[in-house]
Protein backbone atom coordinates (compact mmCIF):
# COMPACT_ATOMS: atom_id res chain seq x y z
CA UNK A 1 0.00 0.00 0.00
CA UNK A 2 1.25 3.79 -0.91
CA UNK A 3 0.60 4.66 2.71
CA UNK A 4 3.62 2.41 4.09
CA UNK A 5 6.25 3.25 1.59
CA UNK A 6 9.42 3.95 2.55
CA UNK A 7 8.83 7.33 1.14
CA UNK A 8 5.71 8.35 3.47
CA UNK A 9 7.89 6.89 6.34
CA UNK A 10 10.31 9.63 5.53
CA UNK A 11 7.98 12.49 5.40
CA UNK A 12 6.48 11.69 8.30
CA UNK A 13 8.97 11.56 10.44
CA UNK A 14 10.32 14.92 8.77
CA UNK A 15 6.32 16.38 9.69
CA UNK A 16 7.08 15.06 13.83
CA UNK A 17 10.14 16.27 14.40
CA UNK A 18 10.43 20.04 12.38
CA UNK A 19 8.78 21.23 15.72
CA UNK A 20 11.49 20.30 18.04
CA UNK A 21 14.22 20.94 15.40
CA UNK A 22 12.96 24.34 15.38
CA UNK A 23 12.25 24.63 18.88
CA UNK A 24 15.89 23.77 20.01
CA UNK A 25 17.68 25.39 17.73
CA UNK A 26 16.05 28.94 18.27
CA UNK A 27 17.49 28.37 21.92
CA UNK A 28 20.69 28.94 20.07
CA UNK A 29 19.90 31.89 18.74
CA UNK A 30 19.81 34.05 21.57
CA UNK A 31 21.19 37.31 19.73
CA UNK A 32 23.70 37.87 22.62
CA UNK A 33 27.37 39.35 21.61
CA UNK A 34 30.32 39.97 24.10
CA UNK A 35 31.36 43.62 23.63
CA UNK A 36 35.16 43.84 24.34
CA UNK A 37 35.55 46.77 27.11
CA UNK A 38 37.05 49.04 24.00
CA UNK A 39 34.00 48.62 21.91
CA UNK A 40 31.61 50.20 24.74
CA UNK A 41 31.61 53.69 22.78
CA UNK A 42 28.23 53.47 21.06
CA UNK A 43 26.92 52.07 23.87
CA UNK A 44 27.81 54.74 26.31
CA UNK A 45 25.96 57.33 23.82
CA UNK A 46 23.37 59.07 26.02
CA UNK A 47 21.25 58.01 23.20
CA UNK A 48 21.80 54.47 23.92
CA UNK A 49 20.69 54.49 27.33
CA UNK A 50 17.24 52.83 28.72
CA UNK A 51 16.36 55.98 30.55
CA UNK A 52 16.57 59.29 28.56
CA UNK A 53 16.27 60.81 32.63
CA UNK A 54 18.72 59.04 34.50
CA UNK A 55 18.79 61.49 37.85
CA UNK A 56 15.26 61.59 38.02
CA UNK A 57 15.01 57.78 37.34
CA UNK A 58 17.87 57.04 40.14
CA UNK A 59 15.09 59.23 42.11
CA UNK A 60 12.56 57.73 41.57
CA UNK A 61 14.27 54.48 42.18
CA UNK A 62 15.14 55.96 45.29
CA UNK A 63 11.69 56.83 46.30
CA UNK A 64 10.20 53.48 45.41
CA UNK A 65 13.36 51.60 46.68
CA UNK A 66 12.34 53.10 50.53
CA UNK A 67 8.62 53.16 49.80
CA UNK A 68 8.52 49.79 49.43
CA UNK A 69 11.47 48.86 51.99
CA UNK A 70 13.05 47.20 49.21
CA UNK A 71 16.15 48.48 47.91
CA UNK A 72 17.75 46.69 45.46
CA UNK A 73 14.51 45.59 44.53
CA UNK A 74 15.13 47.18 40.83
CA UNK A 75 18.49 46.45 38.88
CA UNK A 76 21.65 47.54 40.06
CA UNK A 77 21.88 51.57 38.44
CA UNK A 78 24.74 52.00 35.66
CA UNK A 79 25.58 50.74 32.90
CA UNK A 80 27.06 52.73 29.74
CA UNK A 81 31.05 53.08 29.12
CA UNK A 82 31.44 50.25 31.99
CA UNK A 83 34.78 52.57 33.19
CA UNK A 84 36.83 52.15 35.47
CA UNK B 1 45.27 36.68 30.80
CA UNK B 2 47.24 39.49 31.84
CA UNK B 3 47.36 40.93 35.62
CA UNK B 4 49.40 42.26 37.14
CA UNK B 5 50.77 40.35 39.45
CA UNK B 6 51.64 37.79 36.83
CA UNK B 7 54.30 40.08 35.27
CA UNK B 8 57.41 39.92 33.28
CA UNK B 9 55.70 38.41 30.25
CA UNK B 10 56.57 39.75 26.96
CA UNK B 11 54.74 42.70 25.52
CA UNK B 12 53.08 41.87 22.30
CA UNK B 13 53.90 43.43 19.23
CA UNK B 14 51.32 45.77 17.72
CA UNK B 15 51.28 47.82 14.30
CA UNK B 16 49.84 50.98 14.66
CA UNK B 17 49.04 53.90 13.10
CA UNK B 18 49.92 57.55 14.19
CA UNK B 19 46.87 59.68 14.86
CA UNK B 20 48.30 61.94 12.05
CA UNK B 21 48.31 58.73 10.17
CA UNK B 22 52.09 59.80 8.75
CA UNK B 23 53.20 56.50 9.66
CA UNK B 24 53.11 52.83 11.03
CA UNK B 25 54.56 52.40 14.04
CA UNK B 26 55.56 49.10 15.98
CA UNK B 27 55.69 48.89 19.64
CA UNK B 28 59.12 47.28 19.63
CA UNK B 29 60.74 49.99 18.30
CA UNK B 30 61.07 51.07 21.38
CA UNK B 31 62.77 48.39 23.12
CA UNK B 32 65.60 49.89 25.54
CA UNK B 33 63.31 52.52 26.46
CA UNK B 34 60.47 52.15 29.03
CA UNK B 35 57.02 52.11 27.65
CA UNK B 36 53.99 53.84 29.04
CA UNK B 37 51.00 52.14 27.15
CA UNK B 38 47.90 53.30 27.19
CA UNK B 39 44.98 52.37 25.89
CA UNK B 40 41.94 55.34 25.75
CA UNK B 41 38.33 56.50 24.12
CA UNK B 42 37.07 59.27 23.95
CA UNK B 43 34.34 58.60 25.65
CA UNK B 44 35.74 57.04 28.82
CA UNK B 45 36.00 59.98 31.01
CA UNK B 46 38.72 59.05 33.57
CA UNK B 47 40.78 59.17 30.33
CA UNK B 48 40.87 62.79 30.47
CA UNK B 49 41.92 62.78 33.70
CA UNK B 50 44.87 60.52 32.61
CA UNK B 51 45.81 62.98 30.04
CA UNK B 52 47.00 65.19 32.08
CA UNK B 53 49.09 63.15 33.97
CA UNK B 54 50.52 61.42 30.98
CA UNK B 55 51.28 65.02 29.94
CA UNK B 56 53.09 66.00 32.55
CA UNK B 57 54.90 62.48 32.93
CA UNK B 58 56.08 63.19 29.18
CA UNK B 59 57.53 66.51 30.13
CA UNK B 60 59.40 65.12 33.04
CA UNK B 61 60.52 62.07 32.21
CA UNK B 62 61.16 61.79 28.51
CA UNK B 63 64.49 62.96 28.37
CA UNK B 64 65.46 60.29 30.79
CA UNK B 65 63.92 57.41 28.47
CA UNK B 66 60.14 57.21 29.29
CA UNK B 67 58.28 56.62 25.70
CA UNK B 68 54.18 56.85 26.35
CA UNK B 69 52.49 55.71 23.32
CA UNK B 70 48.90 56.29 24.16
CA UNK B 71 46.51 53.95 21.86
CA UNK B 72 43.37 55.33 20.91
CA UNK B 73 40.47 52.51 20.66
CA UNK B 74 37.34 54.96 19.19
CA UNK B 75 35.33 53.48 16.80
CA UNK B 76 35.27 56.20 14.75
CA UNK B 77 38.41 58.22 14.78
CA UNK B 78 36.96 61.75 14.16
CA UNK B 79 35.76 61.41 17.68
CA UNK B 80 39.35 60.95 19.02
CA UNK B 81 40.11 63.74 17.01
CA UNK B 82 37.65 66.22 18.81
CA UNK B 83 38.93 65.19 22.07
CA UNK B 84 42.08 65.94 21.03
CA UNK B 85 41.29 69.05 20.11
CA UNK B 86 40.14 69.87 23.26
CA UNK B 87 42.60 67.71 25.74
CA UNK B 88 46.18 68.21 23.83
CA UNK B 89 48.35 65.55 23.91
CA UNK B 90 52.30 65.89 24.15
CA UNK B 91 53.03 62.39 23.66
CA UNK B 92 52.76 60.05 20.73
CA UNK B 93 48.97 59.19 19.86
CA UNK B 94 48.26 55.95 17.61
CA UNK B 95 45.06 54.46 16.66
CA UNK B 96 44.64 51.08 16.53
CA UNK B 97 42.00 50.57 13.85
CA UNK B 98 42.17 46.80 13.33
CA UNK B 99 41.71 46.44 17.60
CA UNK B 100 44.38 43.76 17.43
CA UNK B 101 46.38 45.56 19.86
CA UNK B 102 43.57 45.95 22.16
CA UNK B 103 43.14 41.94 21.61
CA UNK B 104 46.75 41.34 22.25
CA UNK B 105 47.36 43.06 25.19
CA UNK B 106 43.48 41.59 26.18
CA UNK B 107 42.61 45.03 27.47
CA UNK B 108 40.32 44.52 30.64
CA UNK B 109 39.18 48.32 31.22
CA UNK B 110 39.13 51.23 29.80
CA UNK B 111 41.48 53.29 30.62
CA UNK B 112 44.26 50.51 30.85
CA UNK B 113 48.00 51.11 30.91
CA UNK B 114 50.78 48.77 30.27
CA UNK B 115 54.09 49.38 32.08
CA UNK B 116 57.00 47.66 30.22
CA UNK B 117 60.30 47.40 30.89
CA UNK B 118 63.72 48.16 28.77
CA UNK B 119 63.61 44.66 27.64
CA UNK B 120 59.94 44.65 26.14
CA UNK B 121 58.44 42.45 29.28
CA UNK B 122 55.39 44.21 30.85
CA UNK B 123 55.97 44.60 34.56
CA UNK B 124 52.69 46.73 35.62
CA UNK B 125 49.02 46.61 34.59
CA UNK B 126 47.17 49.43 35.55
CA UNK B 127 43.17 49.43 35.21
CA UNK B 128 41.34 52.68 35.24
CA UNK B 129 42.45 55.76 36.53
CA UNK B 130 42.57 57.75 39.37
CA UNK B 131 44.36 61.46 40.37
CA UNK B 132 45.62 59.73 43.77
CA UNK B 133 47.10 56.79 42.00
CA UNK B 134 49.75 59.11 40.17
CA UNK B 135 52.27 58.79 42.51
CA UNK B 136 52.35 55.38 42.91
CA UNK B 137 52.61 54.91 38.85
CA UNK B 138 55.21 57.78 39.22
CA UNK B 139 57.49 55.71 42.03
CA UNK B 140 57.16 52.62 39.63
CA UNK B 141 58.32 54.14 36.35
CA UNK B 142 61.54 55.52 38.18
CA UNK B 143 61.99 51.98 39.43
CA UNK B 144 61.78 50.53 35.92
CA UNK B 145 63.85 53.66 34.38
CA UNK B 146 66.84 52.99 37.19
CA UNK B 147 67.02 49.52 36.01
Amino acid sequence: MLNHSPFITVINIIRNTTGYFLFFSSLLLSGCASVSPWQRGILAKPEMQLSTQPVQALFYEHAYGSREAASGSNAGSGGGCGCY
Amino acid sequence: MLWAEEITQPMPNCDLLLANKSANIHLKEHLGKVLYVDFWASWCGPCVKSFVFLNQLNTELKPQGLEIIGINLDENFSEAQTFLDKYPANFTIATDQAQQCATAFNVKAMPSSYLIDKKGNIRHVHLGFRADEAAKINALIHQLLAE
